[in-house]
């Protein structure tokens, strides 16, 4: 199980409000894409699930526990790039992960053991189709296969939450279609709940069972940071048809909103 | 004709241009040497290259009256001791400082005032007091030579160590490491080659401290000996001796190239696909 909870969050960084008032629940084993304009806090939202970011106001939790303040194995995570180690090979980055687990001391494991995992760490690269290239180092892999690899690391300590950072934003399109492949049979396999930040429609649409899309419902132009993204829809993928909108903040009434707009502007 | 940029050297090529300066500057040598020769017998500013040849192979060869020691290989064996000795504590702390206040932000924000203002004290300025307290036997030379480049490795590789992308600290969380596992899996092996092209760059600095400190209290070494043999103007002593020195520390720059290669090849990668 692996519910997510988040209950009025904010996130501010000093003045600049980023994200207001945040109410979500997301259930166990969803594929909830998260899209949205540049700079609209949906990494933010992701880091804050991820524990790399704390919110200013409001709590988040997993099954109904507040969510530790800083990441563990419990939420795995791939970024776009640079999520893995280039001092590594290709098994060794997904080895490493049980050593962490087996071997608080020395982070290494030998003997027997070793092989335990060495054998779980190839039937991961296995399923990500890896397994030609277990001795390579990262910079011989092409960015496709690094995500690959990515994705075999973040799997190895079963995480409940899988967190995707806009994964495949700089792949190219025949490879994206290639990694989408890749990461549907493997979410439906492990029934863990994915949270994927993307700027492609296409892709939150197709890999998805929810999508969420961030933005900012209302601008003051003499302060922009005063107010911060809201989700602004929210939508069931999950069924065939006519997508139906589950919640959905309503827009802070267009004419107040102009009104405040055409206000300001007549003060300027 | 095609641009000056675009005219790149061959291998063959590339190694004449290379020893070219070389043989010019030794040819320029033997001209003038011969020059002041002829007109004065007696010159000791530019020695013959036999005459040098003759006085580096007494001091190879033939044991010294006093100690019974061949002196060029005592020298250098003493120097390389003390350079050594220095080279490893300095970059043990390096490396233990730098790793820490690369990932550690509570002992960053403590301790790298500090190393900052102690890397600004000119360690010359300071070798009266190393006499004073530790004597005037080895140890003073070598922790002369540690404080000299230990405060240059501890930021090197703090600097270092903080620039891994936050991506992967993040992701080492993610695996389960704690932060001993990640300085010890994550951190520490990146640094390894940051380390060691950082001891190339402070081979530099530990001779010129080690010269130093051998010039003005010990009793062998190879800056010993030159500011022994001064006295007597043995410039045919002291210009091999610098040639000699200059050949150690360029053979272990070399080595220490080649070692960082075969060690930590991952690093390299944009060097050999150049």
């Amino acid at each position: 199980m692996s519910e997510i909870r988040v209950h009025n969050v904010w996130m501010e960084y000093g003045d600049q409000i980023v994200l207001e008032n945040i109410s979500l629940d997301i259930a166990s084993g969803a594929f909830v894409s998260v899209v949205g304009p540049s700079g609209c806090g949906k990494s933010t939202f992701l880091r804050m699930i991820l524990g790399q970011e704390r919110p200013t106001r409001g709590i988040i939790t997993l099954d109904g526990a507040a969510l530790p303040g800083e990441p563990g194995p419990d939420r795995g995570v791939v970024f776009q790039r640079y999520s893995v180690f280039p001092h590594l090979n290709v098994v060794q980055n997904v080895l490493i992960a049980f050593e962490f687990a087996e071997s608080p001391f020395t982070a290494k494991l030998f003997g027997a053991k070793r092989r335990a995992a060495s054998e779980k760490a190839e039937a991961l690269l296995q399923a990500v189709g890896l397994s030609e290239h277990a001795w390579k180092y990262p910079s011989a892999l092409s960015g496709g296969q690094q995500q690959r690899l990515a994705i075999a690391q973040a799997l190895a300590r079963k995480p409940k939450v899988l967190l995707l950072d806009e994964p495949f934003g700089a792949l190219d399109p025949g490879t994206r279609a290639q990694m989408h492949a890749l990461i549907k049979p493997l979410w439906r396999e492990r029934g863990m709940t994915v949270i994927m930040v993307t700027h492609d429609l296409k892709e939150a649409f197709g890999l998805g069972t929810r999508l969420l899309a961030f933005d900012r419902p209302r601008i003051d132009p003499q302060a922009p940071e005063r107010y911060g993204a809201r989700i602004t829809y929210d939508l069931d993928l999950s069924r065939d048809g006519p997508v139906p909108v589950l919640g959905f903040s309503p827009p802070i009434e267009p004419s107040t909103a102009s009104q405040e707009t055409k206000r300001s502007m007549s003060h300027a | 004709m095609r641009r000056a940029i675009n005219i790149v050297p061959g291998s063959g090529t590339r190694i004449l241009l290379a020893l070219l300066p070389f043989l010019l500057i030794a040819c320029l040598y033997v001209v003038v040497s011969a020059e002041r020769q002829a007109a004065n017998p007696g010159d000791k500013l530019l020695p013959p290259i036999a005459e040098m040849a003759t006085s580096m192979d007494r001091l190879a060869t033939e044991p010294d009256r006093r100690s019974g020691d061949l002196t060029l290989w005592s020298d250098t064996a003493a120097s390389l001791q003390r350079l050594f000795i220095g080279l490893g504590t300095a970059a043990a702390i390096g490396l233990v400082l730098g790793l820490t206040l690369g990932v550690l932000p509570v002992a960053d924000a403590g301790l790298s005032p500090l190393v900052a203002v102690v890397s600004m004290i000119p360690p010359m300025a300071i070798l009266p007091v190393l006499f004073i307290i530790f004597g005037l036997g080895e140890l003073s030379k070598v922790v002369l030579i540690v404080i000299g480049i230990a405060p240059f490795l501890v930021r090197d590789l703090a600097m270092t160590v903080a620039a891994i992308p936050t991506e992967q600290i993040v992701k080492a969380q993610t695996l389960g490491a704690s932060t001993w596992q990640l300085m010890l899996r994550v951190a520490l092996p990146q640094a390894m080659p940051r380390l060691i092209e950082a001891l190339r760059l402070s081979l530099g600095p530990a001779f010129l401290f080690l010269i130093s400190a051998e010039a003005i209290a010990a009793e062998s070494g190879l800056g010993y000996r030159i500011f022994l043999v001064r006295r007597y103007l043995a410039m045919d002593v002291i210009l091999p001796y610098v040639a000699w020195i200059t050949l150690i520390a360029y053979l272990l720059d070399w080595l220490l190239a080649r070692l960082a290669r075969r060690t930590f090849p991952w690093a390299y990668v944009q060097e050999t696909r150049r």
